[in-house]
């Protein structure tokens, strides 16, 4: 068992685990608003797609070199924003039902990149590679740092200010806060959105920092491990970090650990069954079976302001 | 205006509003709209080609758009039916290739109810889950995909590849299981088209839940529990049987794919072997506005898209076949977002929507 927590293991967890906890803290906002969020998938893979474009274009055409990974991660937010302000429009405005629009994205995302990239690159949906001292910063130590920055941050905003208190109450009962004279609309247009913006960075770190290009469907899944995640953790910011931190070790003994631990039988452990972990865990925790997890009362139903 | 122009209107606004939406996306990469649509829509209508294969494209899409529907009417949304067919084709693999050696007679309705009863089974925990935990169905399903796949694909991988074989797949299933395609009754109809029998059930099943939903007592319930579960319940409907009957006839009904793909078509499990058809069912039921009919006419759309794709990849110099999904996400995003509609057109239309 000593070899599980190598120093490698724990670095490869920690990188694993960013873009699942930046698109889960993002989901956070939109669902503790009131808002299904089963479009981060989609986000996270339009953040990845610009990100790597943009970092490729301002390194080849405009010469930014070490700043175009900053350039990228920026296109990348924005990426997320602009598909979060579709999202928010679809379900707000129009009270288009959120799991339909969710899917909508999602499936809209998986062609998008290579449609783009079949024109730009000319290629068959990836983009060019990106020269690895022009990528995100990889240092577990920098990257942990930053992620319980933001974590502390995110807790803060959600628990400690006027806006969180919004935020949280527009989510569990929006016909009182409403009459309290919170604009139910205008909040949850700012969950959306700051969904968007983390979820659209989670893609970024995927496509120019774990790895140094855009491939097609690159985020397989890791939009709705994010959501397992927060689900995982109760909608909570600390015990969401520690589901994506969780999550992220999974993934990490699966790629590391492949085999290097024998069944009694002398056989490999089979990858599968330690891929399946942050989803069985999901349908257990959703279930009650381990403790409960309540989603926020108001979650997916659209606001429909009195007249 | 009579109900049923109604019914089309919004549809048909929404499939054309996307196609201007992916006109403007094709002009934007460089290139021409009419002639990639052209070659998206045109190749579709050759015969023998592109009819055939449109309607092999279009039977799983009628499968897994009809599941959504049941789903639909009963207020459950099933995101799992890529999960189910998964689950639902592998088993079929397994019963074809473990008794290969029974004759048609026994092995092909064995087939068939291995398909029906473990896409049912995948379907009904979700359900169960629903009617006993009150856990969302969505999450349930999401999750329930990605185990399906996993486990699918560590059976074929530690247990039913052929040794040596560089592709995740099964061994091939007993001869005695194939069903045979179309092209053997249809005289012009060359027999190396894939569309197979699972068509002819697809529409059948089109009819059957018709007459399930609209003319049964328990599809009664079903629609009664989807439109108002308090009403229903005060009507003395077991909301909880509802929801686990309905999410059990929705994976039934994704588990069939398994027919058209595993007897029909490769005659074997193949990893990966759907082109996201849970998925594009979801598109197919509400652009068929969750009506039997409705779904045979989407399906019929997008697999046309899908068959078109490839030419368009071959093509076209900058369009790839990514723009089938595209079109698919816009129009799913569109026919969700009706309110849209009825607010920039409102006060425009002649009548009151």
């Amino acid at each position: 068992m000593r070899d599980i927590f190598t120093l490698s293991l724990i670095a490869s967890t920690i990188r694993l685990a960013t873009p699942l906890v930046l698109a889960a803290l993002g989901g956070l906002f939109s669902e503790r608003s009131g808002v299904i969020n089963i479009a981060l998938e989609g986000k996270m893979l339009a953040g990845a797609f610009t990100a790597a474009a943009l970092t490729h274009a301002a390194e080849t055409s405009l010469g930014m070199g070490a700043a175009s990974p900053w350039i990228g991660l920026l296109g990348g937010m924005l990426a997320g924003l602009f598909i979060a302000a579709t999202y928010a429009l679809s379900c707000i405005k129009f009270k288009a039902d959120q799991v339909v629009s969710g899917a909508a994205i999602n499936i809209l995302m998986l062609g998008m990149p290579g449609l783009l990239s079949g024109a730009f690159f000319l290629s068959s949906g990836s983009t060019p590679q990106i020269p690895k001292d022009h990528l995100l910063p990889q240092s577990p130590v920098v990257i942990a740092i930053t992620i319980l920055a933001l974590v502390a941050g995110i807790w803060y905003v959600v628990y400690k200010t006027p806006f969180g208190l919004r935020l949280r109450s527009v989510g569990e009962n929006p016909e009182a806060a409403d009459a309290a004279g919170v604009s139910v609309a205008r909040i949850r247009y700012s969950g959306v959105l700051l969904a968007g913006i983390l979820a659209g960075m989670g893609g970024a770190y995927l496509s120019i920092g774990q790895s140094s290009l855009f491939t097609r469907n690159m985020t397989a899944g890791r939009g709705f491990i994010a959501l397992a995640a927060l689900i995982f953790g109760k909608w909570r910011p600390v015990q969401t970090l520690l589901a994506c931190l969780l999550f992220g070790f999974t993934e990490a003994v699966s790629i590391q650990m492949q085999g290097v631990f024998k069944l009694p039988s002398g056989d490999d452990i089979p990858v599968q069954f330690i891929q399946m972990v942050p989803y069985v865990l999901t349908i257990v925790v959703l279930a009650g079976f381990i403790g409960s997890s309540r989603p926020p009362r108001a979650l997916g139903i659209p606001y429909q302001k009195e007249k | 205006m009579n109900k049923l122009a109604r019914e089309l209107l919004f549809p048909l606004i929404a499939v054309v509003a996307a196609f201007i939406v992916g006109g403007i996306l094709i002009l934007l990469v460089g290139d021409n709209p009419i002639v990639a649509y052209r070659l998206l829509l045109g190749s579709a209508l050759s015969w023998p080609d592109g009819i055939g294969y449109t309607l092999f494209h279009a039977t799983p899409l009628i499968f897994t758009g009809l599941a959504v529907l049941v789903g639909f009417r009963c207020g459950l949304f099933n995101i799992g039916a890529e999960g189910q067919l998964y689950i639902a084709a592998f088993a079929t693999a397994w019963v074809g290739i473990t008794f290969a050696n029974s004759s048609s007679w026994l092995l092909i309705p064995m087939c068939f109810a291995a398909a029906i009863l473990t896409g049912a089974f995948w379907g009904a925990i979700p359900g169960v889950l629903k009617a006993k935990f009150g856990s969302h169905e969505v999450i349930n399903t999401i999750m329930l995909n990605f185990i399906a796949v996993a486990l699918v694909s560590y059976f074929t991988q530690y247990h039913y590849k052929v040794p040596g074989d560089p592709i995740l797949q099964t061994a091939p299933i007993g001869p005695s299981a194939y069903i045979p395609h179309l092209g053997r009754f249809i005289p012009g109809l060359p027999e190396r088209i894939p569309l197979n029998l699972a068509f002819i059930l697809a529409l059948l099943c089109c009819l059957l839940v018709y007459l399930f939903l609209w003319r049964t007592k328990w599809g009664y319930e079903i629609r009664a529990t989807g439109s108002n579960p308090f009403a229903a319940e005060y009507g003395g409907i077991s909301i909880r049987k509802q929801i686990i009957l309905a999410m059990s006839v929705s994976g039934a009904l994704a588990g069939m794919v398994a027919i058209n793909e595993v007897l029909g078509n490769r005659h074997r499990y193949y990893d990966g072997f759907s082109d996201n058809y849970g998925f594009t069912g979801i598109a197919v039921a509400l652009l068929g506005r969750n009506h039997p009919v409705g779904v045979i006419l989407a399906a019929l759309l997008f697999a046309a898209l899908q068959h078109g794709g490839i030419y368009v990849d071959g093509f076209s110099e900058h369009v790839t076949k990514d723009i089938v999904q595209v079109l698919q996400g816009v129009i799913i995003l569109f026919v969700a977002a009706e309110g849209f509609f009825k607010w920039a057109l409102g006060r425009r239309l002649p009548w009151n929507v």
